[in-house]
């Protein structure tokens, strides 16, 4: 079998000689344009005047369009069509597109942007969380929220009860690849895309309504991004759809890619939220409610800051089974880049607000924090999947209205109120009313416990802060409990197409996207398996939105989940074909595929000879296959529901040494263990949670995002944004896979890995928590992203 | 003729591109070779590593900020080129197969050169050899993990350069081979723009679009890259690189060649010149603050006229030096001393990142009292800035807790920082003020530097 093995990644030798194609490397015909956008330097006012002659005089421009020389649809947002591709005399935020130069080169372009004067009406910028607070600048029409049990009532009889509050900020993509796209007119106004995205179908689909023109006449393929974590789930629709819409123009290709610090001020970024919380507990740390206020700053256009927005919401637990527990989101509006899906797509944040609790719970019992942690986990599971079903499901909340021209397969799209299971009676459940059945953490942290030595490293760190006047050593263990589904319900589907030549060569397809994680080694080691063939047997194809229609975005750690699925449906439809077929001729019904061979009663046949008899005896050799989630429904209006197919499990403990005379920091050492499952490929998985772990550290400590007071993004390019080096990972860095199967029938019983890695991260954040707790009395308090400074300003508020 | 050098072993002859022309947007627009990746377009991300080999070693340096005419006679090895005339993978190639080193891959062709470069110098110091590459994916481990796999593979023999096959000979460009040749040109010339390493004026052309009328390359001026030690004098040439710099100071200076080692990456530590560092002005350049604490004297010349300055007069005021047009820096010296000097270099991130504070120490002590203080600030202020008032707080005092206390309380008066993305005001000054106390607490003996604990 080809699962379950740790095989490179299918492209690496291409990526390590320099060949693996990326977008602007594919080669492009002579006449080929490239494309700029002007851009907004204010954050909120009026466009009053537009001169444009300086630009359009410049060298090698071809044409400059503004919002007036769009033909058809002028709108780029993957959710209520309020961002459009160029501004429409009104600017949201520093660094909008306002008008289009296409010209003879790339460099050309980028000078002739320059060169544009626009005089705007300056209004006053909403910027902050407090300032969209005060504006009450927001969308949806208040705040959101979803409840369990009386919150109220459980903290007013709680023994013991705290307030407290963390910002985190937000983060950068930083995909080391660009956003990039390239149109190719094709003959009777068809069009050809090429686009570095993590949602073909959405690229599609917006340069269809650009270009007036039907899904069916344009064509995206997307082979690989350098890069993705949700920063191409919708930020590549504008340059896609300029591309298209200059190609249509001038009948020319056209090619567009940001530079590095355009990427960073136009696109969007994770959401930076203010998490408030109250919470009552007993004497052994035991939370009996709980009252959350999320705010979350999305920035100038709604995206998809709503799915965000909730997943925020349902993370507010984590690890931990909550009593009673209220949780109120608001999501604000301002004048900065519009906050977009990212890694964990706001799970980390709800994540975050709950960890900071247990950590101050157990500052203000003195206690060891994992302890604590741990007399809130949810109970380990017993028993197998399918548990009995409750009572009927309840369907309420009021029905959202259809929009006709909504994006389909966007995750922005309005989600229909939906019918929400009851979890069954006495079941351990979420605030969202979902039954936890396949809760592992307490026997997770036991092995980790014991692997990374935890409990002897406390003290040696608590010994070692004794003889240390500067430096002070902090250590943490924190829980991961991830949910696994698109929240929009319907996302939750895949499609593949498989064809078998008659040389036994087989050609794979489906429809998520390559961004690194080694999906399509993933999903092409399931293929081989099911014909029980070698690897090599299998051809690995781009991404094509002419092979598959209708693909949800690569984005909720989803891909092998629902495109393994898929293909494995088709494969095996061929492989029963062809079995059947060869059963009746040789009178068996024993036929096996495996070894690439395909033995046959006592026959046995290579699989290129098996084929090509099946070729010969008119037996179709291709089909598509198709894959839904099942045990999913969820209803947003009533925050109730089954959301999530099952959970993905994880735990980290970090140590980390802080200098209190300048708040330098480093993380030391990390130990992880991870769940995956049945791993479909121990390697690829250990490098999602590696490299999961670094930058989700890397979100808590050295990337921070500041942004002036006009509304500029002061840290647009890596000289002064800082993502993790290579000296930032931790000198120890252990990390092994949790042995299991996943108890619901996914692809050979392994489970999603792209996002919850990520939240390991948040370990890092309290033991530099823990550190700094060792040099004075108050709880820290410690906001995030935990820089130098932001460390030396809470180790003030702790000493005195 | 225009500029000549090896590509991946070949003689290539570059006729009618402007000078500033990048190596990088040449290698993918005119060659086709698209290995070479634009990850920053500004020398941080490191995707557009390629190997510069000479007569003095080869070095991984950005493709992305250096300029065409910075090439002429040497050899250029890219991602295209690490692989054998027959497609044979070079070891670094097989190893980061094997161990998983590439996700996306984006990065993977930069990391590649900067291994094999590393490699070829046999250098094992992976961290550090890497810092100047950015990756997203990976967190890093995999690839460590192959390059220590791959360290004790031999250098493939097609890594070597035949620089011999090169004639190389004047440009229609301004690339002087001596100081001489320069110091005549550049009086003729005053207006021009001299590039020595372009880690800096590269990003005037990439990312301010600046069009630079006349310009002088100095990569080929082979006098003023020495580093001279004599009994009393180190004597630094402009030309060079902080590489070289760090390599030729460890012994002297070691905790100045540490903070080096976090100066830019590999790659702008190979372009960067000395010269450049000091000539730029900036208030945020990491060299200045440590010579200026070793007492350096800068050296200039304009044609055949020489002067000779303290550092610290050099520069007058924000973006403002006392440099006359045609006259450039030729060289730094400093006295030889025993060495008490500390650099502290503070940034959001460990390695490659320009500092929010950079405090440069130097305290001489005898029977307990202080002798002598030099100290010196980037960030603190428009310049690189001596602090006076600690200085004078420090001198004659017994050299203790209290005294230090008490400097650090005069610092006040030495400095107004300013609030930028890097750090607040408040931060730049209780940091400075704090770098004394480390100072202090280092010289009695206690760790005070986290990375130097072991987990």
């Amino acid at each position: 079998m080809t699962v379950a093995k740790p095989l490179p990644h299918d492209a690496a030798p291409l990526h390590v000689t320099g060949q693996a194609r990326y977008v602007d490397d594919i080669p492009v015909p002579a006449n080929c344009l490239h494309l700029a956008f002007g851009l907004s330097t204010v954050a909120r006012g009026e466009v009053t005047a537009i001169e444009l002659d300086a630009v359009r005089r410049a060298p090698g421009v071809v044409a400059v369009l503004t919002a007036d020389d769009l033909p058809f649809a002028n709108d780029v947002s993957p959710s209520v069509h309020d961002e459009p591709l160029l501004a429409t005399g009104t600017v949201h935020y520093v660094g909008q597109p306002i008008f289009l130069v296409v010209a003879e080169t790339h460099l050309a372009a980028r000078k002739a942007a320059r060169l544009g004067k626009i005089d705007y009406a300056e209004r006053p910028a909403i910027l902050t969380i407090e300032d969209a607070l005060a504006a009450d600048s927001r969308f949806e029409d208040g705040p959101i929220v979803w409840s369990k049990g009386d919150a109220a009532a459980a903290l007013a009889g709680a023994k013991n009860r705290l307030q407290g509050s963390i910002t985190m900020g937000g983060q950068e993509h930083f995909y080391l690849e660009g956003q990039a796209a390239l149109a190719l007119p094709q003959e009777a106004g068809d069009m050809l895309v090429h686009s570095s995205t993590q949602h073909p179908t959405e690229i599609q689909h917006k340069v269809a309504e650009a270009i007036g023109a039907p899904m069916n006449a344009v064509r995206v393929e997307t082979r690989r991004m350098g890069g993705g974590f949700g920063g191409k789930e919708s930020q590549g629709n504008a340059l896609a759809v300029g591309c298209a819409v200059a190609a249509r123009l001038t009948g020319r290709p056209c090619k567009m890619r940001y530079d590095r610090d355009d990427d960073m001020i136009i696109t969007g970024k994770r959401h930076d939220f203010r998490i408030e919380y109250d919470v009552g507990y007993d004497d052994d740390g035991r939370i009996a409610g709980i009252e959350f206020r999320q705010y979350a700053r999305c920035g100038w256009a709604l995206d998809l800051s709503i799915p965000v927005a909730d997943r925020a919401m349902l993370h507010a637990d984590n690890a931990y089974n909550l009593p009673a527990a209220r949780i109120e989101s608001h999501r604000l509006k301002t004048n900065t880049q519009s906050a977009t899906a990212y890694r964990g797509f706001g799970g980390p944040q709800g994540m975050l607000g709950i960890e900071r609790v247990l950590d101050h719970i157990a500052h203000a019992m003195e206690r060891d924090p994992y302890d604590v942690r741990r007399a809130n986990f949810y109970a380990d599971a017993t028993g197998s999947a399918g548990a009995e079903a409750g009572p009927a499901p309840i369907n309420e909340g009021r029905p959202v209205p259809a929009d006709s021209d909504a994006d389909l397969t966007s995750r922005g799209a309005p989600a229909t109120a939906g019918r929400a299971p009851q979890p069954p009676k006495d079941a351990q459940t979420t605030p969202y009313h979902m039954a936890v059945e396949d809760f592992i953490l307490n026997h997770l942290c036991d092995r980790l416990e014991q692997t990374s030595d935890y409990r002897s490293r406390r003290k040696a760190v608590a010994e070692w802060n004794a003889q240390n006047e500067v430096l002070k050593k902090g250590i943490a263990l924190t829980p991961v409990k991830f949910g696994i589904s698109f929240t929009l319900t319907h996302l939750n589907q895949a499609g593949a197409l498989v064809h078998v030549y008659q040389d036994g060569s087989i050609h794979m397809n489906h429809g998520g996207t390559e961004m690194g994680q080694g999906l399509f080694q993933k999903v092409a080691q399931v293929a081989a398996a099911s014909f029980g063939v070698d690897l090599a047997s299998v051809k690995i194809t781009a991404t094509d939105t002419a092979k598959v229609p209708n693909t949800s975005a690569t984005a909720a750690s989803s891909g092998s989940d629902l495109n393994g699925m898929a293909v494995k449906a088709a494969c095996d439809t061929i492989r029963d074909r062809i079995a059947e077929f060869l059963g009746e001729r040789y009178q068996t019904r024993d036929v096996r595929f495996a070894d690439n061979r395909v033995e046959v009663g006592g026959e046995v046949l290579t699989f290129a000879e098996a084929v090509k008899l099946a070729y010969e005896n008119r037996v179709s050799l291709s089909a598509t296959g198709y894959y839904k989630t099942p045990k999913i429904e969820w209803n947003r209006v009533a925050g109730k529901g089954r959301p999530f197919y099952y959970f993905a499990y994880g735990a980290a403990v970090t140590e980390c040494v802080i200098d209190t005379l300048t708040g330098e920091n480093r993380i030391l050492r990390t130990d992880i263990l991870h769940d995956c499952g049945t791993s479909l490929n121990p390697a690829i998985d250990i490098g999602q949670i590696e490299g999961g772990y670094v930058q989700g550290a890397g979100w808590l400590t050295t990337e921070e995002l500041v942004w002036d007071d006009k509304g500029n993004l002061r840290t647009h390019a890596p000289s002064t944004y800082k993502i993790p080096a290579c000296s930032d990972r931790p000198d120890i860095f252990n990390v092994a896979l949790h042995d299991g199967r996943n108890r619901e029938d996914t692809i050979y019983r392994s489970k999603a890995v792209g996002e919850p890695p990520f939240m390991l991260g948040i370990s890092a954040l309290m033991a530099l928590s823990d550190a700094i707790a060792a040099c004075g009395d108050s709880y820290p308090a410690l906001d995030a992203p935990a820089t130098a400074e932001c460390i030396l300003t809470t180790l003030d508020r702790v000493k005195t | 003729m225009g500029v000549e050098f090896l590509l991946n072993g070949e003689t290539v002859r570059v006729e009618g591109e402007a000078p500033t022309r990048t190596l990088l947007d040449w290698l993918r627009e005119i060659r086709g070779l698209k290995g070479t990746k634009e990850g920053c377009n500004e020398g941080d991300c490191g995707a557009c590593t390629v190997i510069v080999s000479d007569q003095r070693g080869s070095r991984a340096v950005n493709a992305c900020i250096l300029f065409l005419p910075q090439l002429h006679g040497k050899a250029v090895r890219t991602v295209e080129g690490i692989s054998g005339p027959d497609g044979q993978m070079h070891p670094v190639q097989a190893a980061m197969v094997e161990h998983h080193g590439s996700q996306c891959g984006f990065c993977t062709p930069g990391f590649i050169v900067s291994m094999a470069a590393a490699h070829k110098n046999g250098r094992s110091d992976h961290d550090d050899q890497l810092a100047g590459n950015l990756c997203r994916c990976t967190g890093y481990a995999p690839i460590i993990r192959a390059a220590e796999a791959a360290a004790g593979a031999p250098v493939p023999d097609w890594m070597a350069e035949d620089l011999a096959r090169l004639d190389a000979g004047a440009s229609d460009i301004a690339i002087p081979t001596s100081s001489d040749e320069l110091a005549e040109w550049y009086a003729a010339h005053p207006d021009a723009v001299l590039i020595g390493g372009a880690t800096d004026v590269g990003l005037w052309v990439t990312k301010r679009l600046d069009e630079l009328k006349e310009v002088a390359f100095l990569a080929r001026v082979d006098d003023l890259k020495s580093v001279e030690i004599t009994d009393d004098t180190v004597r630094i040439g402009a030309c060079a690189s902080v590489t070289e710099l760090m390599e030729a100071i460890a012994p002297l200076h070691p905790d100045f060649a540490e903070m080096l080692r976090r100066y830019g990456s590999v790659q702008v530590r190979n372009a960067a010149t000395i010269g450049g560092n000091i000539a730029n002005g900036s208030p945020i350049g990491d060299s200045p603050p440590a010579l200026i604490a070793l007492g350096a004297t800068l050296h200039l010349r304009k044609g055949d006229s020489r002067r000779d300055l303290p550092l610290q007069d050099f520069f007058l005021d924000y973006g403002k030096q006392d440099r006359a047009p045609g006259e450039f820096v030729e060289a730094v010296s400093f006295p030889r001393q025993p060495d008490r000097l500390k650099c502290y270099k503070l940034t959001k991130r460990f390695d490659q990142d320009i500092s929010a504070v950079c405090g440069c120490i130097s305290i001489r002590t005898e029977a307990g009292k202080v002798t002598e203080a030099r100290i010196a600030y980037g960030g603190m202020a428009g310049i690189p800035k001596r602090a006076a008032a600690t200085e004078a707080a420090l001198a004659g005092q017994p050299w203790t807790r209290e005294t230090v206390t008490a400097a650090m309380a005069a610092m006040a008066e030495d400095f107004t920082p300013m609030s930028d993305m890097r750090a607040s005001a408040g931060y730049r000054m209780k940091s400075a003020q704090n770098l004394l106390m480390r100072y202090f607490l280092e010289d009695q003996g206690q760790p005070t530097r986290v990375l130097e604990v072991a987990p």
